[in-house]
Order: structure tokens, then C-alpha cells, then sequence
């Protein structure tokens, strides 16, 4: 046997022992998902359990090293790790921005000091993050940001508002982009500076969305002491490490395009709500136009496939983030528009009687914010036409 | 799960295909066969290298003559002849007569795999009998006769059937027109008594034969596999046909981009080169994710069919309806980016769009095949 059987054998013998029977199965709605942090209450004992048996054996972050409280795990044993929690729909343990992208910028651009603080609490759910990028007057154009961090010697004093912050008001820290210099290239007097959102001066206010739901806010800072050892990399050199993590981000948003492990897939809807006449689904119209749908969902689907092996076999193509972004945030919207059609009206009761869990009108509504947030389609059309084509 | 990256020998081979069709077969090589109305309408020169270089055998195994290379390396070929618009027997022979021989021929039949390899025996498929594709719907005839089959029919647009030295002609042996069942397969003379070729120009200066059959009469080892029992063979060889069209389609819709982001960097108005206004960079910002999508589906179906795969026909479908989507677009924005310029028939690009049209819907075009798709997958 080699290690790697060995290690599927272990693993999933430990999952078996120790995955709650009620986290074995896709989350029902987003309250299922557990998200952690100072002001986190557990849905459900079993919640809490998993999050702690998973912490404990550090796989909320497997592939992070050891040194820093990751599991320090192999590409080939983190693929293996989530095949054997696939194969038993065990939830993920922990959604969290810190382990998707403050982490994995600390851990490439952060001093040893930022590492030893920051990424422990993180693998062990203790600390959610949220990230502030966005302001009223720079939202595309990011760049022009105008929140300003003084320098007093030890430390900063920013003053400014941030935008479309995520759940700013149930986050415990937060990692923003502020000016650090005026005088300069406005991409080159940018920080990327970390603080408790406890601190004096921080507020924050929920946006409601055509949703209903509240996942953004606005958030206010006013005279924040930032201390200046919490700057990621070098002070004025934050775009850079901006533009990293939103790469990051691209992908993120993008595979919203696939539809995740356990759900319905929109042909399986389409099969329920319209029924088969001779194989085919009985409405012609419908079926061509979900036929076409999922002819781009699976093309969709190979494509993140095929980058993600070029990229292992260090044929990359590069730059396929923008384009990740833009086919799977689009094919989303228009999964849902569809999804809309099948169900008709009923599909449009917003609350009260008729409603259903699926939530098919808020989740509809929702899912329009795809290609605006994390750079619009427009933007990432943008970034290939430049980067990619050279057409200036 | 394997891989969706090229092997180095896929990648060598994909080089040595780029130099040849970049230097033996350019598009001036296509437009002078058009323009002279050239009785064979491929040019030898480029024929005679390209199996010089083993392409005519890739699919072929090595006890006939062929090097057994596999689909994703073809596919690889096909791509980069759909760059270049080169006509040349590969398709219908090296393709489509190599995998309906190989799949059902006899040992006998199997005989003509080395001149095909060798690049000397060219065959054709004729099988549609109206102008688009339905495989199943056969009116063509064949009645058993003494010790062989008297056939009866019209066969529609036969690639390459007037160079053809064997036909492969679909024809009934039972059951009503739209059946699957009775379907058989036949290798045919097209100099036989009976068989008129008669061939037509198509817009993309190529040629797609009509073929009649009068009483033509062939004898029993002419059928190719069981009488009846055509129709999964030729599924099996539209598969295969449609993921290497896919392929054209891609390198034809990924020149057609690259020959427009060429232009919109050259030319000027307004004081500006127009590849800096945003709502032209979107557009083809656009083609070009859409190409990347394409890639994948492509890969994917040449992946599965060297592979054996289950699912193998679904992702030929998938590929042939991306592509010729794909392409219908890359083609149209083509034209359209070239302003006045691509109406013109001195500049390129509108011969990309006129190649791509008989692609796509040659085997089926993009709603054949998302139908298609969805039937396979359960809806």
C-alpha cells in the first residue's frame, strides 16, 4: 500500500468516527453554514462539534503549514481529504475569508510576526475576517480609494468609508486598503493594513439588497488607530498584494457558475417541474433553452478543470481568472433566470403562503450581484482585452 | 482522471502539424484552388508532405501502415488545419474511412487501411440524403439480391466523393425510413455501374458530392459489419467525425480572432487605432473566453474517445454544438470588426466565414447536437 492509500484509509476512518450524521448531507439554506468567530452561535450542537473535531485536527486549513496551525497536508492529500468528504457529504466545517484569502496572502506576503498572530486563530474558527476594499467613490475603479491613513509614528489614523464590506457586523477583524500616500501614482500610495473591529471609531451599517438579505455594509472608520506592525508587506506597496487577493476572489465568485455536490442540477429541476413526453422534457421552447444552458455549464465546468491541471503542469495559460469569473458569475444568472421560467409564477411568491425553502425568488434576485461584485463583467472583460489580447 | 493537458509527444506533434500547414497549405493555397476551379480541389504538394509526416495514418494502427497516434493527437492536426482552411483528403479519408474500417471492416476490407495510410486510397461517406444531417433517416435501398445487395438512392453532400476510390454508403436492409434499425453499411466503386458522382462547389470553395444510385448491384462482402446493424458503427463514426469538426471549428474560430485583434491593432480612425474603444475590446474579450470554453469541451471529447469512454458520444455532441457556436460567432464578429474590409473578398476573414457555415452543419450543426446532448442526458 502506498502512503497516499494509507492516508485515504486513515482519513476516512477518522471522518467516519468523527463527521455528526447531521453535518453528512449539502446544506439546506445558507443559515446551515457555519461561518465562526467571536460572534458566531452555533446552529446546532453538532455544528459546533465539527467545527472543533476539525479544528483540532487542523483541516479547516489543510494545505497551510504546520508551523502556522494548517495541516500542512500535500496537494495529494488535500485532494484526497476532500474526495473522502465528498464521498460522505460532510459540510465544510468553516466558511471563512480568512482561510480563502487573508490567510493565503499572509502566508505569501506577511511578516513571521502577522503569521504567528494571525493564521492560528483563523484555522481554529476563533477570528472571522472581512475585507475592505470598496468605497462610494471607488468601486470599479479601486485604485482611486480615498480612505486615509495618517502616519503618527507607531502607528496610523484612518479616516474614511468603506463599502460592501461582508458581513462587516458579525466580522471580528478586518483587512482594508488605505491611502497611505496622496502625493504619489494612486496605485502606488495603497496599504493593506489589519485591525480589530472592535477598535474605537469603527461602525458599521447593513445594505439591504434586492435579495432581502443583508450579506454587505457600509463601514464607517473614524480616527482608527491602525498600528503600523499590522501593514501586510511594505507600506505603499498594497496594490500589489490587493490585486493578488482579488484573483483570489475571481475564482471564488466564479465557481458559483458549477453547481455544488448534493443540489438539484438545472436539467434534474427542469425533468421535476416540466416531466418527460418520449424522453424529451415536454416543454420545446424550455428544453432548447436548457439544453443550450447546460451544453455551457459542462464547458464551463472543463474549463476550470483543464486550468487547474495546466496550472500543475506548469503549462498555464495565465490570467484565466478574469475569464473564470465572467463565464461562471453570467451562466449563473442565467441559470436562475431558468430556473424562473420552469417554475413560473410560483417562483415569484416572495414570502408568507407559497413560499418555499428554496427561497427560488431571493436566491434570483441575489444572484444579479454575481457579475458586479468582485470586479463586473465589464471589468473582467477588460482585464483580457488588456492583458491578455494587448489591445490598449 | 486523466489529465486535460497535452502529452509532450501530442504537443510535438501539434508543432510539426502548425509548420507544415503554416508552410505547405496557407490560405493562398485554398483561394488558388478556388480560383482555378481545380478538378481535384487539394493540392498534391501538400498532400504528399502531409503523409510524408505519418498524418494520413495517425488514426490508422501500425500493422497497416499507420502510427495508432490517437484522437487528441489528430484532433491536434485538424485544429491547426482549421487555421490555415487547408483542403485535403484528411478528413473524410484519414478520419472518417479509417474509423468505420477499423470499427467494422473486414480483414479483407481492413486491406485498403495501408493505401489510405500511404495517402494513395481516398474514401467518402455518404449517408445524409437531404441538406441536413439525419443518420437515421435512410431511403436509400438495398435489397438482397443472388449472393450480394442491388442498391437504390440519392446520396447528399459526400465530402470529398468525387475523389473517392471507395464510398461508404449507407443504405436500408429493413425497417421504415426513420429507423435505426435496418440501417447497413456498404463499401461502394463509384465506378460501379449505376453510381453517377456528381460533384457540386460549395461556399467555401470546397466540394461535397451528390451521389445517385441506379441499380447498383455489389456483392455480399461489400457490407461493412452486419446487414441491419449499421447504425451503431456509424454512430460510433459520427462521434469520432464531430469531435475532430469541433476541432477544425476551433482553429478556424480561434484564427478568425486572432486575425481581428491583428486588425483592430492596425487600424486607425478617429486619430486612434479602433482596438482601443471598449465596446469593440469586449466583444472580442468575449470570443476569446468563449474559445477558452471551447478548448476544454474539445480536449475533453478527444480525451474520451482515445479512452473508450461511456460517455464519449455526449461529449462529441458537446463539442460540435460549443464549437459551432462558437465559431458561427467568431466568424460573424469577424466580418463585422473588419468593417468594410471584410466584405471584401481580397482580405481573409470573410473565407473563415464561409468555411466555418459548411463545418458546422456538416454531421449536424449546433442544435442537432444540443439536442442531442440533452437526449443523453436524460432530458
Amino acid at each position: 500500500m502506498t502512503d497516499l492509500d494509507s492516508f485515504r484509509e486513515q482519513t476516512r476512518a477518522w471522518l467516519k468516527e468523527n463527521c455528526p450524521q447531521s453535518m453528512r448531507s449539502p446544506f439546506r439554506s445558507d443559515k446551515d453554514v457555519c461561518w465562526g468567530g467571536r460572534k458566531w452561535t452555533f446552529q446546532s450542537e453538532d455544528q459546533g462539534l465539527w467545527l472543533e473535531r476539525m479544528a483540532d485536527k487542523r483541516w479547516t486549513a489543510p494545505d497551510w503549514p504546520t508551523e502556522y496551525g494548517g495541516g500542512g497536508l500535500s496537494r495529494e492529500e488535500h485532494k484526497i481529504l476532500l474526495e473522502e468528504m465528498a464521498r460522505i457529504q460532510a459540510r465544510p466545517p468553516l466558511n471563512s475569508f480568512g482561510v480563502w484569502m487573508i490567510g493565503p496572502a499572509l502566508l505569501k506576503f506577511g511578516s513571521e510576526a502577522l503569521k504567528q498572530q494571525h493564521l492560528p486563530p483563523i484555522v481554529r474558527g476563533e477570528i472571522r475576517w472581512c475585507q475592505g476594499y470598496s468605497e462610494p467613490g471607488a468601486g470599479s475603479d479601486l485604485a482611486g480609494l480615498q480612505t486615509r491613513a495618517e502616519d503618527k509614528g507607531d502607528h496610523f489614523i484612518a479616516n474614511g468609508q468603506k463599502i460592501w464590506t461582508s458581513y462587516a457586523d458579525k466580522s471580528d477583524w478586518m483587512f482594508a486598503l488605505v491611502r497611505t500616500n496622496p502625493d504619489v501614482k494612486k496605485q502606488e500610495g495603497i496599504s493593506l493594513v489589519l485591525f480589530d473591529m472592535e477598535t474605537p471609531g469603527v461602525s458599521t451599517r447593513p445594505i439591504k439588497l434586492i435579495s432581502g438579505q443583508s450579506p454587505f455594509c457600509e463601514t464607517f472608520l473614524d480616527d482608527v488607530r491602525v498600528e503600523k506592525d499590522q501593514t501586510v508587506g511594505e507600506v505603499d506597496k498594497g496594490w500589489g498584494i490587493a490585486k493578488y487577493l482579488l484573483t483570489h476572489e475571481r475564482s471564488t465568485i466564479g465557481n458559483m457558475g458549477s453547481t455544488a455536490a448534493g443540489q438539484k442540477t438545472l436539467p434534474q429541476h427542469a425533468v421535476e417541474a416540466l416531466g418527460l413526453e418520449d424522453g424529451k422534457l415536454a416543454n420545446a421552447m424550455l428544453r432548447a433553452e436548457i439544453a443550450d444552458w447546460a451544453v455551457e455549464a459542462q464547458a464551463y465546468e472543463l474549463t476550470a478543470e483543464r486550468v487547474r491541471d495546466q496550472a500543475r503542469a506548469e503549462q498555464g495559460v495565465g490570467n484565466t481568472s478574469a475569464m473564470l469569473k465572467y463565464a461562471g458569475t453570467e451562466l449563473n444568472k442565467r441559470r436562475h433566470e431558468l430556473m424562473i421560467a420552469l417554475y413560473g409564477s410560483d417562483a415569484m411568491i416572495w414570502e408568507g403562503e407559497g413560499w418555499s425553502e428554496q427561497a427560488l425568488p431571493q436566491q434570483w434576485a441575489r444572484s444579479k450581484g454575481n457579475s458586479i461584485e468582485g470586479g463586473t463583467s465589464e471589468i473582467q472583460l477588460s482585464i483580457i482585452a488588456k492583458n491578455i489580447l494587448g489591445m490598449g | 482522471m486523466q489529465k486535460l493537458v497535452l502529452t509532450e509527444e501530442q504537443q510535438m506533434l501539434r508543432d510539426a502539424a502548425h509548420s507544415l500547414f503554416q508552410e505547405q497549405g496557407p490560405v493562398s493555397q485554398l483561394r488558388k484552388l478556388r480560383d482555378e476551379k481545380d478538378e481535384l480541389g487539394y493540392a498534391p504538394s501538400f498532400w504528399n508532405q502531409a503523409v510524408e509526416l505519418g498524418l494520413a495514418g495517425t488514426l490508422i494502427p501500425e500493422s497497416h501502415g499507420g502510427s495508432s497516434f490517437g484522437h487528441v493527437g489528430m484532433g491536434q492536426v485538424m485544429e491547426e488545419g482549421g487555421r490555415t482552411l487547408t483542403a485535403s483528403p484528411l478528413f473524410a479519408t484519414g478520419v472518417l474511412g479509417a474509423s468505420a474500417l477499423m470499427l467494422a471492416g473486414s480483414d479483407q476490407q481492413q486491406e485498403r487501411l495501408s493505401d489510405m495510410a500511404a495517402g494513395s486510397h481516398f474514401t467518402a461517406l455518404a449517408i445524409d440524403e437531404s441538406g441536413r444531417h439525419a443518420p437515421s433517416r435512410v431511403a436509400t435501398r438495398a435489397e438482397a439480391k443472388g449472393d450480394g445487395y442491388t442498391l437504390n438512392g440519392h446520396k447528399t453532400y459526400v465530402v470529398d466523393g468525387h475523389i473517392a476510390h471507395t464510398l461508404i454508403v449507407s443504405a436500408r436492409t429493413g425497417g421504415g425510413d426513420c429507423d435505426q434499425k435496418g440501417i447497413s453499411l456498404f463499401l461502394v466503386g463509384p465506378k460501379a455501374a449505376g453510381v453517377t458522382v456528381t460533384r457540386t462547389t460549395m461556399a467555401d470553395g470546397r466540394n461535397a458530392a451528390m451521389v445517385d444510385l441506379k441499380d447498383v448491384t455489389v456483392d455480399a462482402d461489400a457490407l461493412l459489419g452486419k446487414a441491419g446493424e449499421g447504425h451503431a458503427t456509424l454512430q460510433s463514426v459520427l462521434d469520432i467525425g464531430n469531435a475532430h469538426l469541433a476541432a477544425e471549428l476551433l482553429g478556424i474560430a480561434s484564427e478568425a480572432l486572432d486575425r481581428t485583434v491583428v486588425y483592430m491593432q492596425e487600424r486607425k480612425q478617429f486619430g486612434v487605432r479602433i482596438g482601443s474603444f471598449q465596446a469593440l475590446q469586449h466583444r472580442v474579450a468575449h470570443l476569446w473566453s468563449d474559445l477558452e470554453l471551447l478548448k476544454s469541451c474539445v480536449l475533453k471529447a478527444l480525451m474520451a474517445l482515445d479512452a473508450d469512454d461511456d460517455d464519449a458520444s455526449a461529449l462529441a455532441s458537446l463539442a460540435k454544438a460549443k464549437a459551432s457556436k462558437v465559431a458561427e460567432l467568431a466568424t460573424n464578429e469577424g466580418v463585422q470588426l473588419h468593417g468594410g474590409m471584410g466584405m471584401t473578398d481580397e482580405y481573409d476573414i470573410g473565407l473563415y466565414l464561409k468555411r466555418a457555415r459548411p463545418v458546422q452543419l456538416l454531421l449536424g450543426d449546433q442544435r442537432y447536437h444540443a439536442d442531442r446532448y440533452a437526449t443523453l442526458r436524460g432530458f
